[in-house]
Protein backbone atom coordinates (compact mmCIF):
# COMPACT_ATOMS: atom_id res chain seq x y z
CA UNK A 1 0.00 0.00 0.00
CA UNK A 2 1.16 3.65 -1.23
CA UNK A 3 -0.23 6.51 -1.52
CA UNK A 4 -0.23 6.08 -5.39
CA UNK A 5 -1.57 2.80 -5.40
CA UNK A 6 -4.91 4.68 -6.41
CA UNK A 7 -2.85 4.86 -9.59
CA UNK A 8 -1.87 1.33 -9.97
CA UNK A 9 -3.69 0.71 -13.34
CA UNK A 10 -2.83 3.60 -14.78
CA UNK A 11 1.10 2.96 -13.85
CA UNK A 12 1.16 -0.46 -15.43
CA UNK A 13 -0.25 1.07 -18.81
CA UNK A 14 2.58 3.93 -18.18
CA UNK A 15 4.89 1.23 -17.54
CA UNK A 16 3.76 -0.74 -20.63
CA UNK A 17 4.54 2.37 -23.24
CA UNK A 18 8.09 3.14 -21.47
CA UNK A 19 9.00 -0.24 -22.17
CA UNK A 20 7.90 -0.70 -25.47
CA UNK A 21 10.19 2.49 -25.99
CA UNK A 22 7.31 4.93 -27.11
CA UNK A 23 5.23 6.65 -24.87
CA UNK A 24 3.74 9.57 -25.99
CA UNK A 25 2.89 11.19 -23.13
CA UNK A 26 7.37 11.15 -22.59
CA UNK A 27 9.56 12.04 -25.41
CA UNK A 28 12.20 14.33 -25.12
CA UNK A 29 13.50 15.73 -27.85
CA UNK A 30 17.50 16.49 -28.05
CA UNK A 31 16.91 19.52 -29.71
CA UNK A 32 14.40 21.50 -31.55
CA UNK A 33 15.79 23.53 -34.69
CA UNK A 34 12.84 25.43 -36.11
CA UNK A 35 8.71 25.77 -35.70
CA UNK A 36 8.66 22.13 -37.70
CA UNK A 37 11.77 19.90 -37.02
CA UNK A 38 13.60 18.60 -34.18
CA UNK A 39 16.22 15.81 -33.63
CA UNK A 40 14.95 12.89 -31.55
CA UNK A 41 17.34 10.22 -30.73
CA UNK A 42 19.86 11.31 -33.31
CA UNK A 43 17.09 11.71 -35.87
CA UNK A 44 15.18 14.32 -37.42
CA UNK A 45 11.51 14.50 -36.94
CA UNK A 46 9.05 16.49 -38.90
CA UNK A 47 7.13 18.61 -35.90
CA UNK A 48 2.90 17.79 -36.54
CA UNK A 49 1.76 18.08 -33.24
CA UNK A 50 3.07 21.29 -31.42
CA UNK A 51 0.27 23.83 -32.02
CA UNK A 52 2.90 26.22 -33.13
CA UNK A 53 0.34 27.54 -35.47
CA UNK A 54 1.88 31.04 -36.93
CA UNK A 55 5.34 29.22 -36.53
CA UNK A 56 6.39 32.37 -34.66
CA UNK A 57 8.90 31.08 -32.37
CA UNK A 58 11.71 31.77 -34.58
CA UNK A 59 10.79 34.45 -35.44
CA UNK A 60 13.92 36.85 -35.33
CA UNK A 61 12.08 39.84 -34.19
CA UNK A 62 10.45 38.23 -31.87
CA UNK A 63 13.76 36.47 -30.29
CA UNK A 64 15.46 40.02 -30.50
CA UNK A 65 12.39 41.98 -28.52
CA UNK A 66 12.77 38.94 -26.35
CA UNK A 67 16.85 38.88 -25.80
CA UNK A 68 17.07 42.98 -25.86
CA UNK A 69 14.37 42.78 -22.64
CA UNK A 70 15.72 40.23 -20.79
CA UNK A 71 19.56 42.04 -21.05
CA UNK A 72 18.01 45.28 -19.82
CA UNK A 73 15.06 43.73 -17.38
CA UNK A 74 16.47 40.58 -16.14
CA UNK A 75 15.60 37.27 -16.10
CA UNK A 76 12.52 37.25 -14.19
CA UNK A 77 10.17 39.28 -12.08
CA UNK A 78 11.06 36.88 -9.14
CA UNK A 79 7.66 37.41 -7.38
CA UNK A 80 3.56 38.31 -7.91
CA UNK A 81 2.13 41.70 -9.97
CA UNK A 82 0.53 42.85 -6.35
CA UNK A 83 3.61 41.53 -4.10
CA UNK A 84 6.84 42.91 -6.68
CA UNK A 85 5.05 45.48 -8.66
CA UNK A 86 4.44 45.28 -12.53
CA UNK A 87 7.22 46.13 -15.14
CA UNK A 88 6.22 48.34 -17.94
CA UNK A 89 5.88 45.36 -19.93
CA UNK A 90 3.10 44.12 -18.40
CA UNK A 91 0.57 47.11 -18.76
CA UNK A 92 2.58 47.52 -22.20
CA UNK A 93 0.82 44.09 -23.43
CA UNK A 94 -2.17 44.17 -21.20
CA UNK A 95 -3.30 47.47 -22.99
CA UNK A 96 -2.16 45.85 -26.45
CA UNK A 97 -4.38 42.89 -26.23
CA UNK A 98 -6.94 45.01 -25.44
CA UNK A 99 -6.58 47.77 -28.39
CA UNK A 100 -6.65 44.55 -30.56
CA UNK A 101 -9.77 43.55 -29.51
CA UNK A 102 -11.37 46.72 -29.05
CA UNK A 103 -11.98 46.18 -25.54
CA UNK A 104 -11.57 48.51 -22.55
CA UNK A 105 -9.75 46.13 -20.56
CA UNK A 106 -7.09 43.55 -20.33
CA UNK A 107 -5.25 41.40 -17.69
CA UNK A 108 -2.35 39.07 -18.34
CA UNK A 109 -1.94 35.89 -16.25
CA UNK A 110 1.58 33.42 -16.53
CA UNK A 111 -0.29 30.14 -18.39
CA UNK A 112 -3.24 30.53 -20.40
CA UNK A 113 -4.80 27.77 -17.48
CA UNK A 114 -4.10 30.02 -15.17
CA UNK A 115 -6.58 32.15 -16.74
CA UNK A 116 -9.08 30.30 -17.42
CA UNK A 117 -8.15 28.99 -13.50
CA UNK A 118 -8.41 32.67 -12.42
CA UNK A 119 -11.33 34.12 -14.66
CA UNK A 120 -13.92 31.48 -13.62
CA UNK A 121 -13.41 30.49 -10.32
CA UNK A 122 -13.69 34.84 -9.86
CA UNK A 123 -16.60 35.74 -12.06
CA UNK A 124 -19.16 33.33 -10.72
CA UNK A 125 -19.62 33.51 -7.32
CA UNK A 126 -20.87 31.33 -4.55
CA UNK A 127 -24.92 32.00 -5.74
CA UNK A 128 -23.78 32.35 -9.15
CA UNK A 129 -24.08 28.96 -12.20
CA UNK A 130 -21.37 28.42 -14.61
CA UNK A 131 -22.99 26.46 -17.53
CA UNK A 132 -20.43 24.88 -19.74
CA UNK A 133 -19.71 23.27 -22.73
CA UNK A 134 -19.39 19.66 -22.15
CA UNK A 135 -16.33 19.37 -24.13
CA UNK A 136 -14.10 22.06 -22.46
CA UNK A 137 -10.70 21.99 -21.89
CA UNK A 138 -9.47 20.61 -18.47
CA UNK A 139 -8.57 24.25 -17.05
CA UNK A 140 -11.96 25.20 -17.42
CA UNK A 141 -13.14 22.34 -15.72
CA UNK A 142 -10.71 22.83 -13.22
CA UNK A 143 -11.35 26.49 -12.94
CA UNK A 144 -14.86 25.75 -12.08
CA UNK A 145 -13.54 23.30 -9.31
CA UNK A 146 -12.00 26.25 -8.68
CA UNK A 147 -14.36 28.51 -7.38
CA UNK A 148 -17.79 28.09 -5.41
CA UNK A 149 -20.41 28.57 -8.46
CA UNK A 150 -23.08 25.89 -9.29
CA UNK A 151 -21.47 24.27 -12.09
CA UNK A 152 -23.49 22.18 -15.16
CA UNK A 153 -22.74 21.42 -18.14
CA UNK A 154 -24.62 21.52 -21.75
CA UNK A 155 -24.34 18.80 -24.74
CA UNK A 156 -21.28 19.60 -26.73
CA UNK A 157 -21.76 22.46 -29.21
CA UNK A 158 -25.87 22.57 -28.30
CA UNK A 159 -27.16 26.00 -28.43
CA UNK A 160 -31.12 23.84 -27.38
CA UNK A 161 -29.29 22.37 -24.66
CA UNK A 162 -27.86 25.03 -23.56
CA UNK A 163 -31.54 26.93 -24.19
CA UNK A 164 -32.63 24.08 -21.43
CA UNK A 165 -30.54 24.42 -18.91
CA UNK A 166 -30.75 28.29 -18.69
CA UNK A 167 -34.50 27.79 -18.85
CA UNK A 168 -34.19 25.98 -15.83
CA UNK A 169 -32.20 28.21 -14.28
CA UNK A 170 -34.63 31.32 -15.13
CA UNK A 171 -36.25 31.61 -11.64
CA UNK A 172 -33.21 30.47 -9.46
CA UNK A 173 -31.26 33.82 -8.79
CA UNK A 174 -27.54 34.77 -9.47
CA UNK A 175 -25.97 35.62 -12.54
CA UNK A 176 -24.92 32.99 -15.20
CA UNK A 177 -22.00 32.60 -17.06
CA UNK A 178 -21.59 30.58 -20.19
CA UNK A 179 -18.30 28.98 -21.22
CA UNK A 180 -17.48 28.18 -24.62
CA UNK A 181 -14.13 27.80 -26.61
CA UNK A 182 -13.42 28.72 -30.31
CA UNK A 183 -11.67 25.79 -31.65
CA UNK A 184 -12.32 22.85 -29.66
CA UNK A 185 -8.65 21.59 -29.14
CA UNK A 186 -9.30 17.83 -30.07
CA UNK A 187 -11.36 17.68 -32.77
CA UNK A 188 -10.33 20.83 -34.24
CA UNK A 189 -14.26 21.71 -34.02
CA UNK A 190 -15.67 25.67 -33.84
CA UNK A 191 -18.88 26.30 -31.47
CA UNK A 192 -21.47 27.91 -33.15
CA UNK A 193 -21.42 30.89 -31.35
CA UNK A 194 -23.80 33.26 -33.66
CA UNK A 195 -26.54 30.61 -31.93
CA UNK A 196 -25.11 30.34 -28.60
CA UNK A 197 -24.95 34.00 -28.33
CA UNK A 198 -28.80 34.60 -29.40
CA UNK A 199 -29.50 32.35 -26.70
CA UNK A 200 -27.70 34.27 -24.10
CA UNK A 201 -29.52 37.33 -25.19
CA UNK A 202 -32.37 35.88 -24.43
CA UNK A 203 -32.22 35.04 -20.59
CA UNK A 204 -31.53 38.15 -18.18
CA UNK A 205 -28.10 38.44 -16.03
CA UNK A 206 -26.02 35.59 -18.26
CA UNK A 207 -22.70 36.59 -19.30
CA UNK A 208 -20.79 34.75 -22.10
CA UNK A 209 -17.12 33.60 -22.06
CA UNK A 210 -14.96 32.47 -25.13
CA UNK A 211 -11.96 31.11 -24.99
CA UNK A 212 -10.07 31.75 -28.45
CA UNK A 213 -6.71 29.77 -27.19
CA UNK A 214 -7.06 27.58 -30.39
CA UNK A 215 -8.76 30.15 -32.84
CA UNK A 216 -6.73 33.84 -31.90
CA UNK A 217 -4.77 34.54 -34.62
CA UNK A 218 -6.66 31.10 -36.48
CA UNK A 219 -9.80 32.69 -37.50
CA UNK A 220 -11.53 36.20 -38.40
CA UNK A 221 -10.57 38.52 -40.98
CA UNK A 222 -7.95 40.23 -38.19
CA UNK A 223 -7.68 37.03 -36.70
CA UNK A 224 -9.09 37.90 -33.37
CA UNK A 225 -10.77 34.31 -33.12
CA UNK A 226 -13.98 32.98 -33.62
CA UNK A 227 -15.90 35.39 -32.09
CA UNK A 228 -15.02 37.84 -34.93
CA UNK A 229 -15.76 35.05 -37.50
CA UNK A 230 -18.95 34.76 -36.46
CA UNK A 231 -19.49 38.40 -36.26
CA UNK A 232 -20.80 38.47 -32.23
CA UNK A 233 -17.98 39.99 -30.57
CA UNK A 234 -20.61 42.50 -29.38
CA UNK A 235 -22.29 39.18 -27.43
CA UNK A 236 -19.07 38.07 -25.75
CA UNK A 237 -18.35 39.51 -22.49
CA UNK A 238 -15.14 37.85 -21.78
CA UNK A 239 -12.27 36.38 -24.35
CA UNK A 240 -9.90 34.31 -22.82
CA UNK A 241 -6.64 33.50 -24.67
CA UNK A 242 -3.14 31.91 -24.41
CA UNK A 243 -0.14 33.18 -25.64
CA UNK A 244 1.43 29.91 -26.10
CA UNK A 245 0.12 28.56 -29.18
CA UNK A 246 -0.31 31.39 -32.28
CA UNK A 247 2.07 33.88 -30.22
CA UNK A 248 4.49 31.69 -29.71
CA UNK A 249 5.19 32.30 -26.08
CA UNK A 250 3.88 31.37 -22.93
CA UNK A 251 0.92 32.97 -20.47
CA UNK A 252 -2.36 33.79 -20.93
CA UNK A 253 -4.79 36.62 -20.47
CA UNK A 254 -7.93 38.05 -20.80
CA UNK A 255 -9.63 41.18 -22.50
CA UNK A 256 -13.21 42.96 -21.59
CA UNK A 257 -15.42 45.81 -21.39
CA UNK A 258 -17.06 44.53 -18.05
CA UNK A 259 -16.73 47.65 -16.24
CA UNK A 260 -15.20 47.53 -12.68
CA UNK A 261 -12.86 45.06 -14.51
CA UNK A 262 -9.54 45.76 -12.80
CA UNK A 263 -11.24 44.95 -9.39
CA UNK A 264 -10.35 41.21 -10.46
CA UNK A 265 -6.62 42.27 -10.15
CA UNK A 266 -6.71 41.72 -6.22
CA UNK A 267 -9.87 39.13 -5.84
CA UNK A 268 -8.55 36.52 -8.78
CA UNK A 269 -6.11 34.61 -6.80
CA UNK A 270 -4.65 32.51 -10.04
CA UNK A 271 -3.38 36.10 -10.56
CA UNK A 272 -2.14 36.94 -7.52
CA UNK A 273 -0.37 34.35 -6.26
CA UNK A 274 2.21 33.37 -8.41
CA UNK A 275 4.94 34.88 -10.32
CA UNK A 276 4.08 37.44 -13.28
CA UNK A 277 5.62 36.79 -16.56
CA UNK A 278 9.68 37.27 -17.18
CA UNK A 279 10.36 40.56 -19.33
CA UNK A 280 11.72 38.56 -22.44
CA UNK A 281 8.52 36.80 -22.46
CA UNK A 282 6.43 39.66 -22.44
CA UNK A 283 8.65 41.79 -24.76
CA UNK A 284 8.64 38.59 -27.42
CA UNK A 285 4.19 38.59 -27.27
CA UNK A 286 3.83 42.07 -27.70
CA UNK A 287 6.26 41.63 -30.86
CA UNK A 288 4.41 38.10 -31.67
CA UNK A 289 1.16 40.15 -31.37
CA UNK A 290 2.45 42.75 -33.79
CA UNK A 291 3.18 40.05 -36.02
CA UNK A 292 0.11 38.60 -35.97
CA UNK A 293 -1.88 41.69 -36.85
CA UNK A 294 0.57 42.92 -39.61
CA UNK A 295 1.11 39.66 -41.41
CA UNK A 296 -2.05 38.42 -42.54
CA UNK A 297 -0.36 36.00 -44.98
CA UNK A 298 0.70 33.73 -42.11
CA UNK A 299 -2.91 32.92 -41.40
CA UNK A 300 -3.81 32.35 -45.26
CA UNK A 301 -1.02 30.01 -45.75
CA UNK A 302 -2.27 28.83 -41.98
CA UNK A 303 -5.52 27.84 -43.51
CA UNK A 304 -3.99 26.49 -46.78
CA UNK A 305 -1.75 24.00 -44.82
CA UNK A 306 -4.78 22.80 -42.22
CA UNK A 307 -7.37 22.16 -45.33
CA UNK A 308 -3.93 20.42 -47.50
CA UNK A 309 -3.84 17.90 -44.37
CA UNK A 310 -7.53 17.61 -43.58
CA UNK A 311 -8.04 16.85 -47.09
CA UNK A 312 -5.28 14.60 -47.51
CA UNK A 313 -6.37 12.48 -44.65
CA UNK A 314 -9.76 12.52 -45.40
CA UNK A 315 -9.26 11.15 -48.68
CA UNK A 316 -6.95 8.58 -47.79
CA UNK A 317 -9.92 6.89 -45.63
CA UNK A 318 -9.19 8.01 -42.23
CA UNK A 319 -11.78 9.53 -40.27
CA UNK A 320 -11.11 13.03 -39.05
CA UNK A 321 -12.99 15.80 -37.01
CA UNK A 322 -16.17 17.70 -38.65
CA UNK A 323 -14.77 20.60 -40.13
CA UNK A 324 -11.01 21.37 -40.80
CA UNK A 325 -8.87 23.17 -38.52
CA UNK A 326 -5.13 23.83 -37.83
CA UNK A 327 -6.14 20.64 -35.27
CA UNK A 328 -6.55 18.06 -37.38
CA UNK A 329 -7.06 14.78 -35.79
CA UNK A 330 -7.90 11.01 -37.06
CA UNK A 331 -10.09 8.58 -35.17
CA UNK A 332 -8.22 5.85 -34.11
CA UNK A 333 -10.41 2.32 -33.87
CA UNK A 334 -8.53 1.59 -29.98
CA UNK A 335 -6.61 3.88 -27.63
CA UNK A 336 -3.65 0.35 -28.73
CA UNK A 337 -3.94 1.30 -32.42
CA UNK A 338 -3.54 4.60 -31.43
CA UNK A 339 -0.26 4.08 -29.77
CA UNK A 340 0.96 2.00 -32.52
CA UNK A 341 0.19 4.05 -35.41
CA UNK A 342 1.78 7.19 -33.36
CA UNK A 343 5.07 5.13 -32.95
CA UNK A 344 4.99 4.07 -36.22
CA UNK A 345 4.60 7.64 -37.53
CA UNK A 346 7.63 8.80 -35.09
CA UNK A 347 9.58 5.81 -35.90
CA UNK A 348 9.19 7.15 -39.45
CA UNK A 349 10.12 10.82 -38.66
CA UNK A 350 6.58 12.21 -38.10
CA UNK A 351 5.56 13.63 -34.69
CA UNK A 352 2.05 13.90 -33.63
CA UNK A 353 -0.02 13.53 -30.27
CA UNK A 354 -1.79 10.60 -28.91
CA UNK A 355 -5.54 11.86 -27.38
CA UNK A 356 -7.31 9.68 -24.92
CA UNK A 357 -10.55 9.05 -23.01
CA UNK A 358 -11.03 11.32 -20.86
CA UNK A 359 -9.89 14.22 -22.49
CA UNK A 360 -11.22 13.20 -25.29
CA UNK A 361 -14.46 13.38 -25.85
CA UNK A 362 -17.18 10.31 -26.53
CA UNK A 363 -14.79 7.98 -24.99
CA UNK A 364 -12.63 8.62 -28.74
CA UNK A 365 -8.87 7.50 -29.15
CA UNK A 366 -7.52 10.39 -31.32
CA UNK A 367 -3.99 10.46 -33.47
CA UNK A 368 -4.19 14.16 -32.97
CA UNK A 369 -2.14 16.92 -35.63
CA UNK A 370 -1.20 20.21 -35.59
CA UNK A 371 -0.86 22.39 -38.61
CA UNK A 372 1.57 25.64 -38.58
CA UNK A 373 2.00 28.41 -40.88
CA UNK A 374 5.63 27.46 -41.00
CA UNK A 375 5.04 24.34 -42.80
CA UNK A 376 5.88 23.79 -46.48
CA UNK A 377 3.03 22.20 -48.59
CA UNK A 378 6.09 19.59 -48.89
CA UNK A 379 6.03 18.71 -45.33
CA UNK A 380 2.49 18.65 -45.25
CA UNK A 381 2.21 16.26 -48.67
CA UNK A 382 5.38 14.27 -46.96
CA UNK A 383 3.40 13.86 -43.64
CA UNK A 384 0.37 12.38 -45.56
CA UNK A 385 2.65 9.87 -47.47
CA UNK A 386 3.48 9.02 -44.01
CA UNK A 387 -0.08 8.42 -42.47
CA UNK A 388 -0.75 6.86 -46.03
CA UNK A 389 2.09 4.18 -45.63
CA UNK A 390 1.75 3.89 -41.64
CA UNK A 391 -2.30 3.54 -41.67
CA UNK A 392 -2.31 0.74 -44.60
CA UNK A 393 0.72 -1.22 -42.60
CA UNK A 394 -1.01 -1.08 -39.44
CA UNK A 395 -5.30 -1.99 -41.60
CA UNK A 396 -6.13 1.31 -40.31
CA UNK A 397 -7.10 2.78 -44.12
CA UNK A 398 -8.21 0.62 -47.09
CA UNK A 399 -4.87 -0.74 -49.24
CA UNK A 400 -4.05 2.10 -52.10
CA UNK A 401 -6.73 2.22 -54.64
CA UNK A 402 -9.43 0.72 -52.61
CA UNK A 403 -12.42 2.84 -52.37
CA UNK A 404 -12.88 3.98 -48.45
CA UNK A 405 -16.02 2.89 -47.05
CA UNK A 406 -18.04 4.30 -44.79
CA UNK A 407 -18.44 8.05 -43.70
CA UNK A 408 -14.82 9.80 -43.73
CA UNK A 409 -16.40 12.66 -41.23
CA UNK A 410 -16.84 12.14 -37.93
CA UNK A 411 -20.14 14.38 -37.05
CA UNK A 412 -19.74 15.99 -33.12
CA UNK A 413 -23.87 16.07 -33.35
CA UNK A 414 -25.86 13.98 -31.36
CA UNK B 1 -46.22 14.46 -14.34
CA UNK B 2 -43.52 12.07 -13.14
CA UNK B 3 -42.01 12.81 -10.12
CA UNK B 4 -42.69 9.56 -8.47
CA UNK B 5 -40.18 7.49 -7.13
CA UNK B 6 -40.84 4.38 -9.09
CA UNK B 7 -40.43 6.31 -12.67
CA UNK B 8 -37.40 8.00 -11.52
CA UNK B 9 -35.91 4.71 -10.57
CA UNK B 10 -37.25 2.76 -14.16
CA UNK B 11 -35.59 5.51 -16.29
CA UNK B 12 -32.10 5.38 -14.25
CA UNK B 13 -31.80 2.00 -15.12
CA UNK B 14 -33.43 1.76 -18.36
CA UNK B 15 -31.13 4.75 -19.08
CA UNK B 16 -28.27 3.16 -17.63
CA UNK B 17 -28.57 -0.02 -19.18
CA UNK B 18 -28.96 1.58 -23.04
CA UNK B 19 -25.80 3.32 -22.25
CA UNK B 20 -23.29 -0.02 -21.30
CA UNK B 21 -21.39 -1.46 -24.17
CA UNK B 22 -22.34 -4.91 -23.28
CA UNK B 23 -25.80 -6.23 -20.91
CA UNK B 24 -24.50 -6.04 -17.08
CA UNK B 25 -26.96 -6.71 -14.00
CA UNK B 26 -27.45 -3.64 -12.70
CA UNK B 27 -28.80 -3.04 -8.23
CA UNK B 28 -29.26 -0.13 -6.66
CA UNK B 29 -25.39 -1.51 -4.65
CA UNK B 30 -24.18 -1.32 -8.43
CA UNK B 31 -21.07 0.83 -8.01
CA UNK B 32 -21.12 3.35 -11.16
CA UNK B 33 -17.25 3.65 -11.51
CA UNK B 34 -15.73 0.22 -10.70
CA UNK B 35 -18.16 -2.18 -11.44
CA UNK B 36 -19.70 -0.84 -14.87
CA UNK B 37 -16.04 0.82 -15.96
CA UNK B 38 -17.56 4.30 -16.57
CA UNK B 39 -14.58 6.99 -16.16
CA UNK B 40 -15.51 10.52 -14.92
CA UNK B 41 -16.95 11.98 -18.51
CA UNK B 42 -18.98 8.90 -19.51
CA UNK B 43 -20.56 9.03 -16.11
CA UNK B 44 -21.42 12.56 -16.85
CA UNK B 45 -22.28 12.16 -20.60
CA UNK B 46 -24.69 9.33 -19.04
CA UNK B 47 -26.17 12.07 -16.68
CA UNK B 48 -26.96 13.97 -19.23
CA UNK B 49 -29.26 11.37 -20.70
CA UNK B 50 -31.27 11.48 -17.32
CA UNK B 51 -31.14 15.03 -16.95
CA UNK B 52 -33.00 15.20 -20.25
CA UNK B 53 -35.78 12.85 -19.85
CA UNK B 54 -36.13 14.25 -16.37
CA UNK B 55 -35.69 18.09 -17.26
CA UNK B 56 -33.01 19.03 -14.75
CA UNK B 57 -30.29 20.19 -14.41
CA UNK B 58 -27.51 18.23 -12.17
CA UNK B 59 -24.80 20.19 -10.69
CA UNK B 60 -21.03 18.64 -11.08
CA UNK B 61 -20.58 18.72 -7.49
CA UNK B 62 -24.07 16.50 -6.72
CA UNK B 63 -22.61 14.00 -9.70
CA UNK B 64 -19.19 13.94 -8.20
CA UNK B 65 -20.66 12.69 -4.76
CA UNK B 66 -22.56 9.89 -6.63
CA UNK B 67 -20.88 6.56 -6.13
CA UNK B 68 -24.13 3.34 -6.90
CA UNK B 69 -27.10 3.84 -8.69
CA UNK B 70 -28.99 4.07 -5.51
CA UNK B 71 -26.73 6.91 -4.81
CA UNK B 72 -27.61 8.40 -8.46
CA UNK B 73 -31.49 7.60 -7.68
CA UNK B 74 -31.30 9.28 -4.29
CA UNK B 75 -30.06 12.23 -5.80
CA UNK B 76 -32.04 13.09 -9.03
CA UNK B 77 -35.09 12.16 -6.34
CA UNK B 78 -33.76 15.19 -4.42
CA UNK B 79 -33.22 17.58 -7.62
CA UNK B 80 -36.50 16.68 -8.72
CA UNK B 81 -38.33 17.03 -5.66
CA UNK B 82 -36.58 20.30 -5.32
CA UNK B 83 -37.39 21.69 -8.58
Amino acid sequence: MSLFTKFASLAAQYRQLEEAGANPFNVSFDSVLSPTEAMLKGRSVLLLGTNNYLGLTYDPAVIAKAVEATERYGTGTTGSRIANGSYAGHQELEQALAGYFNRKHGMVFSTGYQANLGMLSTLAGKDDHLILDADSHASIYDGARLGYAQVTRFRHNSPEDLDNRLRRLKDTPGDKVIVVEGIYSMLGDTAPLKEFAAVKRSYPDTYLVVDEAHSLGVLGENGRGLAEAAGVEADVDFVVGTFSKSLGGVGGFCVSDAEGFDILRVVTRPYMFTASLPPGVIAATLEALHQLQTRPALRRQLTENANRLYDGLAALGFTVGPEPSPVVSTVMPSPEAAFAFWARLLHGGLYTNVSLPPATPKGLALLRSSVSAAHTPAQIDHAIAMFAEAGRELGLIPAAGAKSQGEPVLATAK
Amino acid sequence: MGGLVGDIREIIFETLRSSLPKPVEITENTHIVEDLGLDSVAVMDFVMEIEDRLDISVPLDKIAEIETVGDLIAAMQNLRAGS
